[in-house]
């Protein structure tokens, strides 16, 4: 399906401004705040103070006689819940009854101004009875009432999950070693420069216009017809570009629901903009993460099996919650053979803004506890780390034990790129610095998905889609549901069309995520839209190009097969003088054929996993990174530095270079703010006085991360090894990369100064406590006992296994009927 | 986004016309100078005066006078043009406080007298409204008269939530200049309708969150001071997460007098952000009559920084903010003693890449 690696390319490859670069640089982008429509009415939420409550009763009535208000609405106005996922539609635009975290909105003022609306909120009365405030993991698992949600698989558990891939307690019993310890990742936010904004407006003819800062366009526009109960086809979603998005646009939100209702009471457009403080309780961030990793290996470092459970913190709703708990054992199995693997993850509920899907969704924090723990065992058997990962990697072309299918895979190529790079053989253990801090080097790798296999809600269909219209003035136009975040979309989407049809990228007229013109595409979110909307985009343009070729090689008097589109001239390949110009040949095209246009597909290959819960991890193709990187440290106070990252990426192949090195750079970048400083961190007053659980620094002054003092010289590899099912050999370059630098630095701390740091972040408070202690480590000490579902005992390919589990009766996917959770809704009257 | 509550506003062209406004005005009128302190704290409704009384305008707040071997500095100053002032160049650990503030557009607009009278700060405080409405708001509450707060009945709290059985507010004297203006023994001018009077700048802070300046609301600081320098040498050395944006966390302003041989004649050091005031630690005159030895540099920062007793309001642990009290010390301490900054550690580079010594 992808376009063959051999054939020439002409813009794949060179690196190039991207073409939304002149409008980005020049202040022109029009983000969603920046949208203004005559009689807008603005509106502003009012939010719990509680972080867990029933609600008694609201009195609007103040509030709705203030100046300039125009509509008041609460949560008996928008009674349907949603949610991302069909099993968890456990969101009310406003809180019904129950509020669930400081933060949660309780009701909205529409008002002619922001300030006015501001003011009302004040006047709003509700009144709480307080519940007993649950803080954390540990506390919902003691904690079995009262429930944060009625449905969930027990008390204040919303998910648990086990997998047995071969019995791994035999694999275990007879390994040499067996390591086990105890990490912890704490959660953090995605930060993106732009906050949330939203714009809503009925057009004349009735229907609904919703504008907002959103990456999956699609299911913003599912969700808006459940909750609003109206058609599909009544309502348009425009997706603004983002000012970055990380994961954290990729829900559905309250905010969106209640500004698209006030429009459609109000008959009036009506904004909202999210304060920073708001961002931060919209969330859907890293999950904290505490994990137990049991590894049984040989005395020559080879891996038999691995065992690994994981307690995530889920905050107040479901979210993407399902999938990121997958996600925290899924991918363990891609990067080194482990012949036998448990898996056993669990996710609570607390009373804190809902976790979902970061930049590595569910993978950062079970992949810093996999590479700080080889780190441990290769330095216990007295083998070089870097060695230890190169004896045993995956194979390509392979089912690993829970059955994921490994495709290409350039991890080896990425290790020996940075080993050379960094010195680490001469250097590791060695660096001496005159400046009072001690040095050290640090290796880890890790692999990512190039796009979910499976859609979130269940269906056949292609999950995206492209569709291209040309015409005699040569001008070509490319529609798409992607979504342009800052990763390059849009510039990939031209790339593809100008590199088959041979006109500049800059030629080609980009119209995406917008759900009345564009196909349909899932969204910006798993790394998917260069490998899927890329390929959709291929098969598009070649379907032009087969379109057009005909009618030139008709009028040139020269076989098709011999044409070549470049340089914005279709020409015979063995006459290069004998040819058109690209508009003549369009010309010539719609003459032959009509009016001209095309599209184009792309569904990922099935899935060799068969069994539930095996739909959250396959991909078309994983990339791969590794990297090293040095740090030096201060003994006397624990303050840490990061002299310089190498870091090595499987890309397959770089589409546009310059864009391809900005995302590895920027996954760096902030792969080292959690590693060093971010923390979704929380304050719990004395309960004896308060029942309070607050964000601890909802601002982006306190809540830390890099700034450009901090950020060090970054030196990227690119390892180019085309992959068939990329468009033109490329992977996912967006989120992988960020994933080994969280470990990497743990073990260059470790190479540094003889400490183990097993909780992430890493601050010189935790340098000096375990500088302090016996075991010269800072980190959990215990997993909490607990009861697991009886696992899906899944037999690893080279036991015999097919795929399915032997205690699962495997379901067959079919699509949601009209009505049902995940399927469209039933289409009410149209009333007109 | 986060607007503003409403307010009048008042631009006098002379410090006279602007201390009559206030006299006028009595304490519901606040001072506007660059507002990087003030507007932020409306926006959160920290702060509600009704009437602003702006500096913009006002001439005679903007200059560096040499008299001599001292300077007086313009309260309206920008911190930006201090820190690049050359007359201000004998006074190292000014410039480098100046310099350490903030960003390069907070420092273009920032003042000299809004970083001397910069609100207390605290992680229970410097929050939305409603944030502090989610902990029941705190003992620190916002002043303003009938500002928008008080308009709509908010409540406002009675409990300090770093020290809860505490009858005070904690909150942290933030301001990186002070630290380093009374280690140099600045003296300011303070102007009202009733004259002026100038006070060791050491003297117009008070040990209490709250009620943190021994300035009356009617009165305008006018002028900053700074005496003779020669013989002095100063440090600045001020611990944040990062290089930019943050506020101190710990702050350790050293000057020491030395004599031709090496012996200190006067020393003196003060810590900024660890308490409710810059607190003067008088083990520094344990160092005169001795020289900068590594036993006596580290002797005084052991006892120095006993003075030093964060609580768990700011960002970092305490614990650990205590314990690089004493290193900041020791290291800002043999910086001044001519120990090449580059080979004491990240701290030291820190400062110094502020402003070379
Ligand atoms: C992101 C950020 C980071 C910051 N980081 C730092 C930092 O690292 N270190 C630091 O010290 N500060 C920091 N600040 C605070 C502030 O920017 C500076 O302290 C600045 O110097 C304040 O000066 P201003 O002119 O803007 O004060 P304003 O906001 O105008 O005023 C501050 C206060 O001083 C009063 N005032 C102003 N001028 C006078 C006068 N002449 N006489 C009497 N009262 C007066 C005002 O009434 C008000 O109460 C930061 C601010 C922000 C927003």
């Amino acid at each position: 399906m992808a376009e063959g690696s051999d054939r020439k390319l002409n813009v794949v490859g060179v690196p190039r401004r991207r073409v939304d670069g002149r409008a980005k640089v020049t202040g022109q982008t029009r983000f969603a705040d920046d949208l203004t429509l005559p009689r807008m009415l603005h509106c502003k939420m009012l939010r719990s103070r509680l972080p867990h409550a029933r609600i008694r009763g609201i009195d609007t009535a103040r509030a709705a006689a203030a100046p300039g208000v125009r509509l008041v609405l609460t949560g008996a106005d928008t009674p349907i819940p949603y949610g991302i996922l069909p099993v968890s539609q456990d969101e009310h635009a406003l809180c019904l009854d129950r509020v669930r975290f400081v933060g949660d909105p309780v009701a909205a003022v529409i008002a002619d101004s922001e300030e006015q609306a501001l003011a009302a909120l004040d006047l709003i009365a509700v009144d709480y009875e307080p519940l007993t405030t649950i803080a954390d993991s540990e506390q919902a698992l003691a904690t079995p009432e009262p429930r944060i949600h009625e449905y969930g698989d027990e008390a204040n558990v919303h998910k648990k999950v086990a997998f047995d891939f071969g019995d791994v307690d035999e694999a275990l019993a007879g390994a040499d070693r067996v390591f086990e310890d105890v990490f912890f990742y704490e959660g953090n936010t995605h930060l993106p420069i732009e906050q949330h904004a939203t714009l809503a407006a009925i057009d004349p003819d009735g229907k609904l216009t919703v504008w907002s800062a959103t990456q999956t366009p699609h299911y913003l526009h599912r969700a808006l017809t459940k909750a609003l109960a109206l058609p599909a086809a009544h309502i348009r979603v425009i997706a603004t570009p983002n000012g970055g998005g990380f994961g954290g646009k990729s829900d559905p939100f309250n905010h969106e629901i209640v500004v698209a209702k006030a429009a459609l009471v109000t008959g009036r457009p009506v904004k909202i903009c999210l304060t920073r403080e708001e961002v931060f309780y919209c969330h859907r961030g890293r999950h904290p993460v505490l994990m137990k990793f049991r590894t049984g290996v040989k005395n020559d470092g080879s891996i038999v099996a691995v065992h690994l459970d994981t307690l995530l913190d889920g905050g107040a709703y479901g979210s993407y919650g399902v999938a990121s708990t997958f996600y925290t054992g899924q991918l363990q199995t891609v990067t080194y053979k482990i012949p036998r693997y448990r898996f056993r993850g669990c996710r609570t509920f607390t009373n804190k803004p809902p976790c979902g899907p970061k930049r590595g969704h569910g993978t950062p924090q079970p992949r810093f506890g996999q590479e700080v723990q080889l780190d441990k065992i290769a330095v216990a058997l007295g083998i070089d780390p870097a060695q230890l990962r190169l004896q045993q990697l995956v194979e390509p072309a392979s089912l690993t034990a829970n059955y994921m299918r490994v495709n290409t895979i350039g991890l080896g190529e990425c290790i020996h790129q940075v080993v050379a790079g960094s010195g680490w053989k001469e250097r590791r253990g060695k660096i001496v610095s005159n400046d009072g801090m001690a040095r050290g080097l640090g290796l880890a790798c890790s692999a990512y998905l190039s796009g979910a296999g499976l859609p979130i809600y269940w269906n056949d269909l292609p999950q995206s889609g492209v569709q291209l219209k040309l015409d005699r003035s040569g001008g070509v136009t490319a529609f798409c549901g992607a979504t342009e975040i800052g990763q390059g979309s849009d510039d990939v989407l031209a790339l593809c069309v100008a590199e088959i049809l041979g006109v500049p990228p800059f030629d080609i007229r980009i119209i995406t995520g917008d759900t009345d013109l564009t196909p349909v595409d899932l969204g910006s979110y798993s790394s998917r839209v260069t490998l899927m909307m890329g390929n959709a985009a291929i098969e598009a343009a070649t379907r032009a190009r087969d379109l057009i070729a005909p009618a030139v090689a008709k009028k040139l008097g020269v076989p098709a097969g011999r044409l070549v589109f470049a340089e914005a001239r279709v020409f015979d390949s063995e006459d290069p003088e004998r040819g058109m110009t690209w508009q003549d040949a369009v010309i010539h095209g719609e003459a032959m054929h009509g009016t001209l246009g095309t599209t184009g597909s792309y569904k990922p290959p099935m899935s060799a996993a068969k069994y539930k819960g095996g739909g959250v991890g396959p991909t078309p193709t994983y990339s791969y990174s590794a990297s090293v990187i040095e740090v030096a440290v201060d003994r006397a106070t624990g303050w840490i530095e990061v002299v310089k990252v190498w870091i090595a990426h499987d890309i397959g192949r770089a589409l546009n270079p310059v864009l391809t090195r900005g995302q590895v750079e920027g996954g760096v970048y902030m792969a080292l703010g959690e590693a060093l400083m971010e923390e979704s961190a929380f304050r719990r007053l004395p309960p004896k006085l308060s029942g309070a659980l607050v964000h601890k620094m909802p601002s982006m002054l306190e809540y830390k991360s890099p700034t450009t003092f901090e950020m060090p010289p970054v030196e990227t590899f690119l390892v180019e090894q085309p992959d068939p099912r990329g468009p033109f050999g490329a992977k996912e370059v967006g989120q992988g990369p960020l994933l080994p630098v969280m470990p990497a630095l743990a073990n260059a701390v470790f190479d540094a100064i003889g400490v183990r740091i097993d909780e992430i972040p890493i601050t010189p408070e935790k340098i000096i406590r375990a500088l302090a202690a016996k075991d010269r480590r800072y980190g959990p000490s215990k997993f909490p006992e607990m009861t697991w579902p009886e696992a899906l005992k899944v037999a690893p390919p080279w036991e015999g296994g097919d795929g399915t589990a032997s205690n699962d009766k495997p379901k067959k996917p079919r699509m949601a009927r009209p009505g049902e959770e995940g399927g469209p809704p039933i289409r009410p009257e149209v009333r007109r | 986004m986060m607007r503003c509550p409403p307010f009048s506003y008042r631009a006098p062209t002379t410090v006279d016309e602007a201390v009559r406004i206030l006299a006028g005005e009595g304490p519901r009128a606040m001072l506007l100078a660059g507002g990087t302190d003030l507007v932020p704290n409306m926006k959160r409704r920290q702060q509600t005066p009704p009437v602003l009384v702006s500096l913009r305008r006002v001439a005679g707040l903007r200059e560096v006078t040499a008299d001599g071997a001292s300077v007086t500095v313009g309260a309206g100053l920008t911190l930006a043009q201090l820190a690049a002032h050359p007359l201000l160049r004998p006074w190292t650990a000014f410039g480098r406080a100046a310099d350490s503030v903030a960003t390069p557009h907070i420092r273009n607009a920032g003042t000299l007298g809004g970083n001397l009278c910069l609100d207390t700060r605290c992680n229970y405080y410097d929050q939305n409204y409603e944030w502090r409405k989610a902990i029941d708001f705190c003992m620190k509450r916002g002043e303003g008269g009938d500002g928008w707060a008080m308009r709509n009945d908010a409540p406002q709290g009675s409990v300090c939530w770093v020290a809860p059985g505490s009858k005070r507010c904690w909150a942290v004297s933030s301001t990186d200049s002070a630290p380093a203006l009374i280690a140099l023994g600045a003296e300011v001018t303070l102007c009202s309708t009733a004259g002026k009077r100038t006070i060791p700048l050491a003297d117009l802070y008070r040990d209490d969150g709250i009620d943190y300046l021994a300035k009356r609301p009617d009165e305008l600081l006018s002028e900053v001071r700074l005496g003779d320098p020669s013989g002095w040498r100063s440090t600045y050395w001020k611990l944040r997460r990062r290089e930019a944006f943050d506020f101190p966390v710990l702050s350790v302003a050293a000057a020491v007098k030395l004599a031709s041989d090496g012996t200190v004649l006067d020393a003196r050091l003060v810590f900024g952000a660890v308490a409710s005031h810059p607190v003067v630690a008088l083990a520094a005159q344990k160092l005169v009559g001795a020289r900068l030895t590594d036993e006596a540099i580290d002797a005084v920062a052991a006892e120095a920084s006993k003075h030093a007793k964060p609580l768990d309001n700011t960002d970092f642990s305490l614990g650990w903010r205590k314990r690089v009290a004493k290193a900041y010390v020791a290291g800002a301490l043999r910086e001044l003693r001519g120990d090449d900054p580059s080979l004491l550690g990240p701290h030291a580079r820190r400062a110094a890449a502020l402003r070379p010594f």
